[in-house]
């Protein structure tokens, strides 16, 4: 065991996992179905307050004064905090890893300083003993404002003479660095030979502009958190969010604690997407609770959770793609512009690393453009940049596909990417299943089958890099042989379950004997978030691993209880055996368990790692949709994703990752938008207006599994949870195209805009 | 020698535009310094935001990693997830 090349072989050599594989009920599924599993809002404490947030109702102004003292004589009040109770950072104060962040920025983005920087920027916060109290407070908190023009596209931030929302900001990536101010925050560039030398070989080249909308990840459950500090200074804070260490971390930065002095505790999460990698109300509600000396319960509205939090970027895309009569393509180009929102840092290197990547071309350029505009700071959304990317591409692609009367699965396979090839961003593939993603679409009774009239079939691929880092796992063995599994990464996809099954799996244990639990910050050693597609990999490879050595430390126990070497010890279907003589009974884990105290005390193992080997994960959807020429209105008539995830530990939620990341991208595609008035108000704040695709919008998503192992994961895991919204856009506006007979290119494809297309042709 | 390449960005600021180079050293760290003998300040600006691929795996967090003579060496901007 713990040979990854072993492994490896015995899963090329289709050998039988009694666990990995295998579709049991997750273990906090009964509480999630019956109401009894504990959200962020779900949490209260003797004595709580509740806290509110005063909010901006300008997209852009400077902050001239901020008065409380009315909301303080306010019976209930017990406190207010605005930008002034919050430490001063250092402008050049930025981390890197995960996610690279700049604190300067987020401190003025979970509250305004000097400015408000779009519509729900956070200005003030209080505290009452009751969330009726708490809001008549708000209105008494006095802000005046000096109202300036906002600036909401990427087109009006990047003209000449626009309103500048960071006075001193100038453009990195260029030379010379300039030196006017600007809200173009960056300039990212990748290349790979000599794109133009390269297009003046093509056949044939096609070039089209492509643009999209902020979308908000819409998950369910709001933000929300409990934070309580006692008199030593000692926080304790429980909340909704992908990574307690996350939290921790950053409201130690923010303002300016020690992390001992901080416990975060998680709570259930009901969605996240990305959009729970960042904090907006826990130093709020810790600052709140400091002040007023009682625990503070905070509770974003929906209407908050649209005008602040999320979303993901709005942009601009230019894509052109040269080959040959066959079809052999010769050169990529892709240029965007992605909205950052009111801070620096949208996902456009990404989208640029990420376009191209499903195909072999040694020639290919790709630019992004990191603009500022006044609306919320992007925050990460599902394989951040690559959506908006690949709907630029694969609609070039289909085009291409189109003008050569080429299919265009067939023009995909003739291209793909396998491994050794160059990816855009220089680095070459490793083992990947992107040309079996494709071959087994091509295959599919959905791609076979025919069509009636106003209907369309798109198809599309896409791709996403993976992650590993850091994790950590406890095994801890009960006296009775049953096995707690501690880890510290939040379940938001059904995790419990892979790290039960990947445990099982070593231990050789019946599931059921296994308990996996999401620890808080003072009960596991650091984790990274649950992001980037990385729990099952990272952490699944930290279970392994501390699996292992819980194992080890079983065999030991064995060898002395029977007086022969270590060595003589073989772990087997959950027992200890003797390899060499049968005089020796094997010892069941519990028989081991049981002898803990004679044998040297508790059970346990752990593995604290720094996961490396992340595979990269490809995706190939397929998409039907019927058009009514008279409404405009589009109806999905059936989607198939293909995926490479490696191997599926649990097939179900493997299955339900790939379906939920296609419906979204389906509701990015087809209705989803923010919508502003004329002087910056986000119009649409609720999920009426906001329109999400719910059951009754979709079809069954068919779901195929391709498992490709990948070499870096002991059981051939890799990421699956992103790549699956990369596809969607492209395959469904191909669809539209097709059933329509023109190509449609901005997003989303509401009926209007269908219409308008129908009669233009 | 690694053949080593860095993002155009840092290539312009540090290296009149040069993103390929070939470096003799046995990790990464050692890596970097001899390419900051060459281009003082560019440890920094790798330090910052940067990943690196080594033949073809990615490391978001790096230091120690071994690098042959045979490797290829990108750096990469870090990645991010949702």
């Amino acid at each position: 065991m713990g040979n990854e090349k072993d492994y490896l072989e015995l899963i090329d050599g289709e050998k039988k996992f009694r666990h990995i594989g295998t579709r049991p009920i997750r273990p906090d599924g009964v509480d999630k179905v019956t109401g009894r599993a504990n959200f962020g809002a779900d949490f209260t404490m003797n004595g709580m307050l509740h806290g509110r947030v005063v909010r901006s109702p300008h997209a852009h102004a400077k902050i001239k004064s901020i008065n409380s003292a009315k909301a303080l004589k306010l019976k209930g009040v017990k406190a207010v905090v605005t930008g002034k109770d919050f430490p001063t950072l250092d402008p050049s104060d930025k981390a890197v890893g995960e996610v690279t962040v700049s604190f300067f920025d987020m401190s003025r983005n979970v509250i305004a300083r000097d400015k408000v920087l779009y519509d729900g920027h956070a200005v003030a916060a209080v505290a009452a003993t009751s969330p009726q109290i708490a809001e008549k407070a708000l209105a008494l908190i006095e802000v005046e404002y000096e109202v300036l023009k906002p600036v909401m596209t990427v087109s009006e931030a990047m003209k000449k003479n626009a309103p500048i929302l960071h006075k001193g900001m100038k453009t990195s990536g260029v030379e010379p660095t300039p030196s006017r101010s600007s809200n173009v925050a960056s300039r990212a560039e990748f290349k790979l030979g000599d794109v133009n030398k390269a297009f003046k070989e093509a056949d044939i080249i096609v070039e089209r502009d492509y643009t999209t909308q902020t979308v908000h990840q819409g998950y369910i459950e709001p933000h929300a958190c409990v934070a309580d500090i006692n008199a030593d200074d000692m926080a304790t804070i429980w909340s909704s969010s992908q990574g307690q260490f996350m939290v921790r971390a950053l409201v130690a930065k923010l303002l300016a604690m020690n992390t001992s002095k901080i416990k975060v505790i998680p709570s259930e999460i009901g969605g996240g997407f990305g959009g729970k990698t960042i904090v907006y109300l826990e130093p709020l509600a810790v600052l709140l609770a400091k002040k007023a000396g009682r625990p503070v319960k905070m509770v974003m509205t929906r209407d908050e959770v649209m005008r602040a939090t999320g979303p993901t970027s709005g942009g601009h895309a230019r894509a052109k793609i040269g080959a040959k009569k066959d079809g052999t393509i010769v050169a990529g180009e892709l240029e965007m512009e992605y909205e950052a929102g009111a801070f620096p840092g949208s996902p456009v290197g990404l989208g640029c690393m990420t376009g191209f990547a499903p195909y072999n071309l040694k020639d290919v350029s790709c630019i992004g453009w990191d603009v500022v505009v006044n609306r919320p700071k992007a925050a990460a959304y599902r394989a951040p940049g690559a959506p908006v990317a690949a709907f630029a591409v694969e609609s070039a692609m289909d085009e291409l596909a189109e003008q050569l009367k080429i299919d265009p699965l067939k023009l995909r396979i003739k291209n793909a990417a396998v491994e050794g090839t160059q990816a855009p961003y220089g680095v070459k593939f490793p083992r990947i299943g992107c040309l079996e993603t494709l071959t087994e679409a091509q295959t599919t009774d959905h791609y076979n089958s025919p069509l009636g009239p106003n209907q369309g079939r798109g198809v599309a691929s896409g791709f996403w890099f993976n992650i590993g880092g850091q994790s950590s796992a406890s095994v801890m063995v009960n006296p009775d042989g049953t096995v707690i599994v501690a880890t510290g990464s939040p379940d938001i996809g059904g995790s419990r379950a892979s790290m039960a099954l990947m445990a099982a799996e070593v231990l050789g244990i019946e599931l059921h004997n296994i308990k996996p639990l999401v620890a808080d910050t003072e009960s596991v050693p650091y984790s990274d978030l649950t992001g980037g597609s990385r729990v099952t990999f990272a952490t699944g490879k930290a279970v392994v691993e501390a699996a292992e050595d819980a194992v080890n430390d079983m065999k030991r126990r064995a060898a002395k209880i029977w007086d022969v070497d270590f060595d003589q010890v073989e772990w087997k279907d959950g027992s200890a055996c003797c390899i060499e003589t049968d005089v020796h009974k094997p010892m069941t884990i519990a028989d081991i368990a049981a002898m803990a105290g004679k044998t040297g005390g508790a059970i346990s193992g752990k593995a604290n790692i720094n996961a490396k080997g992340a595979g990269a994960a490809f995706a190939t959807h397929i998409c039907d949709v019927e058009v009514d020429p008279e409404t405009g209105h589009v109806t999905v008539l059936k989607y198939t994703a293909v995926q490479d995830v490696g191997t599926a530990i649990h097939p179900s939620y493997v299955e339900g990752q790939m379906q939920g990341g296609a419906v979204q991208g389906i509701g990015w595609a087809l209705n989803e938008e923010y919508v502003y008035g004329k002087e910056g108000q986000l119009q649409n704040t609720g999920f009426l207006d906001y329109r999400v695709p719910v059951a009754s919008d979709m079809p069954m998503i068919d779901a195929i599994i391709v498992e490709v192992p990948n070499p870096g994961h002991p059981y051939g895991v890799r990421g699956v949870g992103e790549v699956p919204i990369v596809p969607p856009l492209a395959a469904v506006a191909n669809a539209v195209s097709h059933a329509i007979g023109t190509r449609m290119t901005d997003l989303p494809m509401s009926p209007p805009k269908i219409l308008a297309a129908i009669d233009a042709e | 020698m690694a053949d080593v390449v860095i993002p155009i960005e840092v290539a312009r600021s540090f290296c009149e535009g040069k993103t390929d180079h070939r470096v003799d050293a046995n990790n990464i760290r050692d890596l970097v310094k001899e390419l900051s003998k060459l281009y003082p300040g560019i440890d920094a600006r790798l330090n910052q935001g940067l990943a690196v691929a080594i033949d073809g795996e990615i490391f978001q967090d790096w230091l120690l990693e071994e690098v042959a003579p045979s490797s290829q060496v990108n750096f990469i901007p870090a990645i991010e997830g949702g």
